[in-house]
């Protein structure tokens, strides 16, 4: 914690909506740092709270209904939630951006590719139009867009959803970004499409020195890209490691379900097989572990207590009680 | 698509005079004229022909921009509309000026706002801006800023002054309509994902619902600027007739009542066209606000 290295450190992060006299716990206390240079994943089902937790950053949860009760975001020093909304706008797009998932839609269809991205550098570049139309076509150039004078005078709708998120990559890396929040951004793309995004984002990672936060709910996706991987369920963390430990070492029931459904080629089965029961709703969360009623490893403390994460081996916390004094002490 | 409609057009008000019951050259001379008359009327309006040779000279004469001469004031039909249409021009110019400035104001303002007082208020507005009886509505303006606060003149034409209250009457069910629509169409974009983008790039709030968002909502709000632009143009009857003003709709109505079938049939074909021109125009400036439309 606080090490020299640190670019964002969440500290029990707690968002909730409310709606119709529920309230809906969608981040129920997520902790988790990303490094310099580190990609981190955050992979778990739809629901579970990744995207919250990557708007919650930026301060973009609507309000009404969202509202971040609780919790610390620092950044570069700064804590997030304590800034002025003038100082979280300027650092916005600029010192961290964000692209989304759905490449067909999350770019404005009315304006040309080029205003956009001209927008957006003059903004926090300080910049008058032709350096900002000349930066912006290096950037498609750089993102590999063929004939990027020609991209800048289109309109989304005459890109393919791969190009629009080229395009989208490379507005939101134009101003250097240091931290790049990816929010599931191939699953709206075909695999081999998916393949040239994340080939992509790897090389502008390097070029550009940027770590990113990488939400995902594809396995392949995260041991492909990440360094650390937290597993979400139900609005925590229930397990962080480095990419390797989690793939060879999954501990917790959730990660084990979880990596358990990814078929295999070489296991001839004929069901997949499944994690029993449903996400439960957030609007009344089970009592104890959330995970509990799902989970075949079950034991007394389980329903009574919220285990904490516990640190099973360097840099691998599990937040299980199978991992920890048996008494729900920790 | 316009040169049909203005066919289709032109052959409905051409039809007019023999639509109506009764010997056209009877009903223009009157009922007790004499046969000698009548049969002069006849000639003169060229009714003894053939129905095709008779449109085809109505369209020539029309295409020359000759509606005939009015049978009650014996003045050129096109001289009456000239100056009748200048003035509804103007009228629903300021007219819809007004209903756009407030209903787009009021629309976005109640989008961003949602279910806060200032929402509520103008869609209460706006339920009383549709359901309020021009006549009255028109009535009541003239009672309040002309009777008693003095500001503006009851009625007549002259300076922009006459046309400020007749323009808010008229527009008032317009801005109620745009105001209703702009906040739907905002309501609805303001949820889209290119928005959320906006914010996350660190644009301001104004810019984001501003430009971003309103341009894209201004798509569905345009057509609605047409058709009640369209309306106006159309001539007021009712607004016209309150505030004692000469426009194309109390022209038409008057030529109705006098049995004026020239006047009739060229306000008829005046305001059918403007129409169409009108829809035209909203068909460009779609293209102006969806590029989608600009490419296909």
């Amino acid at each position: 914690m606080g090490k020299e290295n640190t670019l964002l450190s969440i500290k029990n992060l707690r968002t909730h909506f409310y709606s119709r006299g529920h309230t809906i716990y969608a981040l129920d206390g997520v902790s988790f740092e990303i490094e310099k240079g580190m990609t981190f994943g955050l992979v778990g089902e739809t629901g579970c709270g990744k995207s919250v937790t990557a708007l919650s950053i930026l301060r973009l949860i609507p309000y009404p209904p969202g509202k971040i009760v609780q919790g610390e975001i620092h950044f570069k020093g700064r804590n997030l939630l304590r800034l002025s909304e003038e100082e979280i706008r300027s650092i916005r797009g600029k010192e961290i951006s964000m692209i989304f998932q759905e490449p067909m839609t999350s770019l404005n269809p009315v304006f040309r590719i080029g205003d956009q991205m001209m927008e957006v550098i003059m903004l926090h570049q300080k910049v008058g139009k032709p350096v900002a139309y000349e930066r912006a076509v290096e950037m498609l150039e750089r993102v590999h867009m063929p004939d990027a004078r020609k991209i800048m005078r289109q309109f989304p709708h005459q890109l393919s959803g791969g190009m629009r998120q080229r395009a989208m990559i490379a507005m939101e890396l134009s101003c250097r970004p240091y931290l790049l929040i990816a929010d599931e951004p191939t699953t709206a793309l075909d695999v081999t499409i998916q393949a040239q995004i994340l080939r992509l984002l790897k090389e502008m990672k390097k070029e550009f020195d940027t770590s990113i936060l990488l939400i995902t709910h594809d396995l392949g996706v995260i041991a492909e890209m990440c360094d650390r991987v937290g597993v979400m369920y139900a609005g925590s963390i229930v397990e962080e490691a480095s990419v390797e430990d989690i793939f060879k070492d999954p501990k917790h029931p959730y990660t084990r379900g979880l990596w358990g459904a990814i078929p295999r080629m070489e296991e001839e089965k004929e069901t997949l097989s499944v994690i029993p029961g449903m996400v439960p709703d957030l609007s009344q969360p089970p009592t104890g572990c959330k995970f509990h009623p799902r989970c075949t490893f079950r034991f007394e403390p389980c329903d009574r207590f919220v285990p904490p994460p516990a640190e099973v081996s360097e840099g691998h916390f599990v937040a299980c009680f199978l991992y920890q004094g048996k008494d729900g002490n920790g | 698509m316009l040169l049909p409609v203005l066919f289709g057009v032109s052959l409905v008000s051409f039809s007019l005079l023999h639509l109506v019951p009764g010997d056209p050259a009877t009903l223009m001379a009157g009922e007790d004229a004499n046969p000698e008359f009548i049969e002069a009327i006849r000639k003169e309006y060229g009714l003894d022909q053939p129905l095709y040779l008779q449109y085809f000279r109505f369209l020539s004469h029309v295409i020359r921009g000759d509606f005939g001469i009015s049978i009650r004031n014996r003045e050129p039909v096109i001289k009456l509309l000239k100056e009748r249409f200048l003035f509804t021009v103007q009228l629903s110019f300021i007219s819809i000026l007004i209903a756009g400035f407030i209903g787009l104001i009021a629309g976005i303002i109640s989008s961003t706002k949602q279910y806060s007082l200032f929402d509520h208020l103008s869609m209460v507005g706006a339920l009383f801006g549709i359901s309020m009886p021009i006549f009255w509505f028109g009535l009541l303006l003239m009672l309040v800023f002309s009777v008693y606060l003095r500001w503006f003149p009851a009625g007549g034409k002259g300076t922009i002054l006459h046309l400020i209250l007749p323009a808010i009457a008229l527009g008032a069910s317009g801005s109620a309509v745009i105001a209703r629509m702009t906040r739907a169409s905002m309501l609805e974009v303001i949820r889209q994902d290119y928005i959320r983008t906006a914010r996350a790039n660190g644009l301001r709030e104004f810019i984001v619902i501003y430009k971003h968002a309103l341009k894209n909502a201004m798509i569905p709000v345009v057509t609605v600027f047409g058709l009640e632009f369209g309306y106006m143009l159309g001539g007021a009857v009712l607004t016209e007739t309150v505030f004692s003003l000469p426009g194309v709709g109390r022209l038409m109505v008057d030529g109705i009542f006098q049995r004026d079938y020239p006047i009739v049939q060229g306000s008829m074909l005046l305001v059918a066209t403007t129409f169409v021109l009108v829809n035209l125009l909203t068909d460009i400036a779609y293209a102006f606000f969806d590029p989608k439309i600009r490419y296909e």
